[in-house]
């Protein structure tokens, strides 16, 4: 268990952890502000990563295709907000649930019409190779840029909720809907755009994972499950419980894939430890989110009361 | 020789930085009628909330007719006679009013780990039920699903289904609240029936109320319990004007 | 007027097999087990869902773990079924309460989550399980066994999944009808003044919890047996889906919800991948293989504008 092994993992960590974070920073708003459970939420980051690929394979250009995927994805999300979901905030989330459960069993039949089940996305040639970042530590380039992405998104976003107005109007249709009327927010409007911003934010997660996971007719669906768990553990409707979530979960799953198999295999039996090291490793979110909720039942920062 | 039924000692409540129930004592003694005033935000319906069990105190004790009830949770005080009604009307608006009162009695008549056994069998509870429902004055509306009634008649119903449970202690939190003369005069009424075998604590807005009923009166400000006594000592009170009564004779 | 409803459906139910041999259809004797293993299955979910009102998108884990008893048992060489059933219901009612006892402390999406997340902890575990078949499943070397029938007949099978079903409705209708029925509709309604009346509402929706688990086990244990194999795809959270799709189509908290939900999914399916419509296939060739996307679209309709399904759209007079 070497140094470069550990530092090499927990880049890994980082890495999943700042894409998941984009995808549950989109979900924990529209649940924190809408109150509504969004299922498909997986099914949109699905889309970004079909449009995604199909614009760079027309394109030709990595970077175009994928800048060009955001808002269109953004605008297809804002499209199911205004004829469909919109709908579901005044029922009650068993509704919406299945609803939006209903969604997920569209997009994926319908991405498989249009696309097929599956499209390639390669990683830009550019950046195929690895970087020596230590003497022994070759990390690939292109997840680099990945992480890139993930912080400066991360930190646009606090800059954004925290520091602007139109962060404030937001937080201000989070704790009172009738208020932030009241005052001239026009909640309809504001909603609208603050799923297409969740929306966009899938649409980057999407195009930047689809060289690393594949992009696939229901790819949304495992991934959807991380989110929740995340927001879940950071608290719903907070976008720094959101990112310290993401990071924990990416790190906690990333490092149990990689050594937990190996750690079992110096107490257990060899068979026994590899069934259980790969079974142990899967659950093992599910006990960091079992944890945390015993010891904070709304998860570690809460939004709302 | 008044004695006590419920004895509150050292009550706390705290939201963040609001302290909403702030080192409350009081005794309530058994018979009596005792209200408990004060201005919108005062923390008495906190104080319910707390009292009842529905809301955990962050410090202070309470007993119950020489029972300590500080940890037990809601459903076991009830059990112990300690029921509340709610500002806010809380009813099972798809069943009908008897329904809604059987569902009370069920609670105390018997186990409802019962799997087998048809409830539209068990007259004896549709029966007590049935009382129930016109001792609160709906008698004749009996049938009628208790999302369908007036809002007067949704705050009898209020009343009845904690009534329902044979309490000792009854924690009435404003039961007038947006009701009209003559239905305030029939919440009047119900509490004259009741309070010769129930003891009252009553929270209301409505002074005429307060001053007809209550055998002793304490006043609630910020958290606080500042004042109690007989109804002429708290009129007379400086403080309580100051505080409270002043804004009441206006309204 | 229920009453003929129920005794007609019943004669034909018993009739179906005749005639189905009759018209040489054996198939459909084998789908109609399939479709009332999976009555039985979204039968138990209504009664958290629909009766208390509780989502879980756990149910799957249930009915999962009776699959796996029962073929367990069938593996290791104890095939009656006399034990392996009781025992699938009990292992899931076990589960159920351990689940449940640590979940129901909590509300809402954190509760959804957590019997989400038990649900899918029990998918991985079964998944590495290599000595049963690992993530691929296994073949199970026959049916359950009961004394006087040949379960692997098919038709015998039908009649005790059949009498199965029966049964169990009959049971759960009267559970619905009796205190703890009406306590837990209640709760459903107004939990806070539940336990503002006397009520220990955890313990009644755990004890609810536990009956739905141990009857989800009980139609996995026999889904086994329908199947003759086992696997872990069976646990996995999308199947809790489907089997909420089926309570939602045939109507949640209606007695018959699982019942209507469960033929119309299965029969939607069935018609959709086994019969080619021409018109269809004119305009659209491959329309077969996208059967989900007609679930889909029938499921969220059906939630935006009639969300109290088929059985509550037939039903305008009663409340639920």
């Amino acid at each position: 268990m070497s140094i470069v092994l550990i530092l090499e993992q927990s880049l890994n960590g980082l890495q999943f952890g700042l894409m998941l974070f984009l995808l549950a920073a989109g979900l924990t708003l529209v649940f924190g502000i809408m109150d509504m459970i969004n299922l498909a939420h997986g099914s949109i980051y699905m889309i970004g990563a079909f449009l995604a690929a199909t614009l760079v394979a027309a394109t030709g250009s990595f970077a175009l295709g994928v800048v060009l995927a955001i808002p269109a994805t953004a605008a297809i999300g804002m499209l199911l907000e205004v004829s469909i979901l919109r709908r579901l905030y005044t029922r009650d989330h068993m509704s919406q649930v299945l609803a939006t459960f209903a969604l997920i069993l569209i997009c994926n039949e319908a991405v498989r019409i249009i696309w097929g089940s599956d499209m390639a996305l390669g990683t830009p040639a550019a950046l195929s190779g690895p970087i020596e970042l230590m003497p022994g530590l070759f990390y690939p380039a292109y997840r680099l840029l990945v992480i890139g992405v993930g912080l400066t998104v991360a930190i646009l976003l606090y800059f954004i909720v925290a520091k602007t107005r139109i962060g404030m109007r937001v937080r201000a249709g989070a704790s009172n809907r009738e208020m932030a009327a009241a005052m001239g927010v026009d909640i309809k409007l504001l909603f609208t755009l603050v799923f297409g911003f969740g929306a966009a934010l899938c649409a980057v997660a999407g195009a930047m994972l689809g060289p690393i996971f594949a992009v696939q007719v229901g790819m949304g669906d495992n991934i959807l499950i991380l989110a929740f768990v995340v927001i879940v553990i950071g608290g719903i409707g907070s976008i720094r419980g959101a990112l310290i979530g993401s990071v924990l979960v990416g790190f906690v799953d990333t490092f149990g894939r990689a050594f937990l198999p190996a750690l079992l295999r110096e107490i257990l039996p060899p068979q026994i430890a590899s069934a259980a090291g790969t079974a142990l490793a899967s659950i093992l979110i599910y006990v960091l989110m079992a944890a945390v909720l015993f010891w904070k039942p709304q998860g570690l920062f809460p939004a709302r009361g | 020789m008044a004695e006590t039924l419920l004895g509150i000692s050292g009550l706390v409540k705290r939201f963040g930085g609001l302290t909403a129930t702030d080192h409350v004592s009081l005794e309530i003694e058994r018979g009596e009628v005792h209200a408990l005033i004060g201005p919108n935000g005062a923390g008495k319906t906190t104080l319910i909330a707390q009292l009842s069990g529905s809301l955990a105190s962050d410090a202070g004790s309470l007993t119950f007719d020489q029972v300590d009830i500080s940890r037990m949770p809601q459903h076991e005080r009830v059990r112990e006679g300690l029921a509340r009604s709610y500002q806010i009307t809380s009813i099972f608006g798809k069943f009908s009013v008897l329904d809604n009162l059987a569902l009370a009695v069920q609670a105390r008549s018997g186990s409802s780990m019962s799997f087998w056994r048809s409830l539209a069998s068990e007259t004896a509870l549709l029966d007590e039920a049935s009382a129930l429902a016109a001792r609160v004055g709906l008698g004749r509306r009996e049938a009628v699903l208790a999302g369908n009634l007036a809002h007067g008649e949704q705050r009898q119903l209020e009343v009845g289904l904690a009534l329902a449970t044979r309490p000792k202690l009854l924690l009435l939190d404003e039961p007038m609240a947006g009701m009209g003369p003559e239905e305030s005069a029939r919440m009047m009424e119900l509490v004259e029936k009741v309070r010769a075998e129930i003891t009252v604590l009553l929270v209301e807005h409505d002074m005429d109320a307060v001053f007809r009923l209550a055998d002793r009166i304490s006043v609630m400000v910020n958290g606080r319990l500042i004042a109690t006594g007989l109804p002429e000592e708290i009129r007379g009170n400086a403080e309580v004007r100051k505080a409270y009564l002043g804004d009441e004779a206006a309204a | 007027m229920q009453r003929a409803a129920t005794f007609i459906l019943l004669l034909a139910a018993l009739a179906l097999p005749l005639i189905m041999r009759a018209f040489d259809l054996d198939y459909y004797t084998s789908f109609a087990s399939r479709v009332m293993i999976f009555a039985l299955a979204a039968g138990s979910l209504n009664l958290i869902l629909g009766y208390a009102g509780m989502i879980s998108f756990g149910h799957a884990a249930f009915v999962g773990v009776g699959t796996y008893t029962a073929g367990v048992m069938i593996i290791e060489g104890v095939p009656s079924a006399l034990i392996g059933w009781p025992l699938a219901m009990l292992i899931a009612g076990l589960l159920a309460l351990a689940i449940g006892a640590m979940s129901l402390r909590t509300r809402g999406v954190y509760f959804i989550m957590i019997t989400l997340a038990f649900a899918q902890m029990i998918y991985y575990l079964t998944n590495s399980m290599k000595a049963y078949g690992g993530d691929e499943g296994l073949s199970l070397p026959g049916r359950s066994t009961l004394p006087l029938l040949d379960l692997k007949d098919d038709t015998s099978f039908y009649y005790v999944v059949l009498a199965i079903l029966c049964v169990s409705m009959l049971l759960l209708s009267r559970l619905v009808a009796s205190r703890f029925g009406r306590v837990i509709v209640a709760i459903r309604e107004n939990e806070p003044r539940m336990e503002a009346i006397g009520y220990p509402t955890r313990r009644y929706k755990l004890v609810c919890f536990v009956i739905a688990g141990a009857f989800g086990g009980l139609a996995g244990a026999l889904l086994a047996n329908h199947g003759n194999y086992i696997n872990p795809s069976i646990l996995h959270w999308t199947q809790s889906g489907n089997l909420m799709i089926m309570v939602v189509l045939g109507g949640v908290g209606y007695r018959y919800g699982g019942l209507i939900g469960a033929l119309t999914l299965l029969g939607l399916e069935e018609f959709i991948a086994n019969h080619k419509v021409e018109w269809m296939a004119d305009l659209w060739p491959k329309y077969q293989q996208h059967s989900l996307l007609g679930v889909g679209i029938i499921l969220l309709v059906i939630v935006l504008y009639a969300p109290r399904g088929i059985a509550g759209w037939f039903d305008r007079s009663r409340r639920g």
